[in-house]
């Protein structure tokens, strides 16, 4: 369903629900590439200030339906495929993205979507050359949420779905379903599982492990001075620490 | 139309049921006399006693701020730009179309999904991915097809509301001027809506005419549609 990698660059995705620590690993990964002098990009999901717009006001009046909410989520990543993570990939350079087109066909199908329908849509996408799925228990990442939150917003906890009247009974019956179709991908699309229940310090240490052997005989595209690398055009995400969207 | 059938996924989520009211879109190029024939035909249907609701394209509330921002600052692109129009077609048929239909009314579209597949495939835009993209749409129970020359919209436009970047095509970079781009680009869409015309079951009209004279062509099948209510009626494919 997704594009081979016809490009220069490499790319780099985490996945896993909320509070799955899956930010925190991929930060430490971008830093790391960063000091060993590669040309790296980081691209979080639901950035793309033109998209962010729409969604904001669509998110207040609490107006998205299973369909629209999905599309605009397909939105607000083309914006970035077009005009940052593809660009940067050809120019050979390492792009991170913290939640891939998997976030979308984990949340879309949990709300409901056709499966097929929305594999389609981001069929334009390519298939990253690590694809990296931290996995925890559902009461693992439901405390680690709840415990770090002081409240939880109505999309997230899935509250459009009517699962349930209470916020956080809904969140984790919500996330328990895009668990469900997270599980169904790693197979699917061949994701590496990383266990999110390990301490951080074991779990980078196998995420260096799986990076190095995509990078070697990697070149890529100088950066001389080691300096991040900032889209200055209006629509694209800039890099942003923790925290899930 | 009695049980909603669409072209393709559709919205698994939510059962529809039946839908009483009927469908009946209006596809044709920028400039053909479109909106002017909605008006008549809204006019004419309440007059004979049917409940009418009419919808158009990027008319719906949740991108309608976003796509002008696109426009205005022309930064977006094909992919992005295709994904906003989809959001629009969705929102509006989901909370405007279907309910409308739920309800029995008569529900005139100002064009549909295939105006952005013409205008799609022109930008590169991979036609099944779009295709696939549209199964969430309803089969409309007609589908009126204003076909016009190049010449006659040019007319038209030049004497009306003049020619604009985004009718002209001139995102494109096809030409280093408004008419000959225009031409050109319109030239494309009118293929791309031969094309359409059969895939879809268009039923095409001529529009090089008089809005009366088009207006009369679009009543026939419209009034065979609305007295078949009882009779399988013939769905467009």
């Amino acid at each position: 369903m997704l594009r081979p990698n016809d490009t220069k660059g490499k790319l780099i995705i985490v996945e896993g629900i909320d509070g799955s620590g899956k930010s925190t690993q991929i930060d430490l990964l971008y830093k790391w590439l960063l000091r060993a002098g590669y040309s790296a990009y980081f691209s979080e999901w639901n950035s793309s200030a033109l998209v962010k717009s729409t969604t904001r006001a669509a998110k207040k009046a609490q107006s998205f339906t299973p369909t629209t909410f999905s599309i605009l989520h397909c939105a607000d990543f083309a914006d970035r495929w077009e005009n940052s993570i593809y660009p940067l990939l050809k120019a050979g350079v390492i792009v991170l993205a913290d939640r891939y087109a998997f976030t979308a066909f984990a949340r879309d199908v949990a709300r409901g979507v056709d499966p097929e329908w929305v594999r389609n849509m981001y069929s334009f996408a390519i298939m990253p050359d690590a694809a990296l799925y931290f996995r925890v228990p559902l009461d693992v990442a439901v405390d680690r949420i709840t415990g770090a939150r002081s409240s939880l917003k109505y999309y997230e906890a899935g509250m459009d779905l009517g699962l349930s009247d209470n916020i956080n009974e809904s969140f984790e019956l919500f996330q328990g379903r895009i668990l469900n179709e997270y599980d169904k991908m790693e197979s699917e699309f061949g994701l590496t599982m990383i266990d999110g229940t390990k301490p951080v310090k074991e779990q980078q240490k196998k995420v260096r492990s799986i990076i190095k052997k995509i990078l070697t005989g990697f070149e890529g595209l100088p950066n001389p001075n080691k300096t991040p690398i900032s889209v200055t055009n209006p629509q694209a995400g800039k890099p942003k620490k923790g925290g899930s969207k | 139309m009695n049980k909603a059938t669409f072209y393709g996924a559709g919205f698994p989520y939510r059962d529809i049921g039946k839908l009483p009211g009927k469908l009946i879109v209006l596809e044709g190029t920028d400039g053909v006399g479109r909106s002017t024939q909605i008006r008549m035909l809204r006019g004419w249907l309440e007059e004979e006693g049917y409940a009418v609701s009419d919808t158009g394209l990027t008319r719906s509330e949740l991108t309608a701020s976003g796509l002008e921002f696109a426009k205005s600052g022309h930064t977006l692109g094909p992919l992005t730009m295709s994904l906003f129009y989809a959001a629009d077609f969705a929102d509006r048929l989901e909370n405007q179309i279907i309910p409308a239909l739920q309800a029995g009314f008569v529900v005139l579209s100002d064009r549909y999904f295939y105006s952005v597949l013409a205008r799609d495939s022109i930008r590169n835009i991979n036609h099944i991915w779009s295709k696939n993209l549209y199964g969430i749409a309803l089969k409309p129970d007609l589908i009126l097809y204003m076909k016009a020359s190049i010449p006659s919209l040019v007319t038209r436009l030049v004497h009306g509301r003049g020619l604009n970047y985004w009718e002209s095509g001139m995102d494109l970079h096809i030409a280093d001027n408004v008419y000959d781009s225009f031409v050109q680009y319109q030239g494309m869409i009118l293929n791309q809506f031969d094309l359409m015309a059969e895939e879809y079951n268009f039923l095409t009209v001529n529009a090089d005419r008089s809005p009366d004279e088009i207006f009369e062509d679009l009543k026939v099948p419209i009034l065979e549609l609305l007295h078949n209510r009882l009779t399988k009626g013939n769905k467009p494919k």
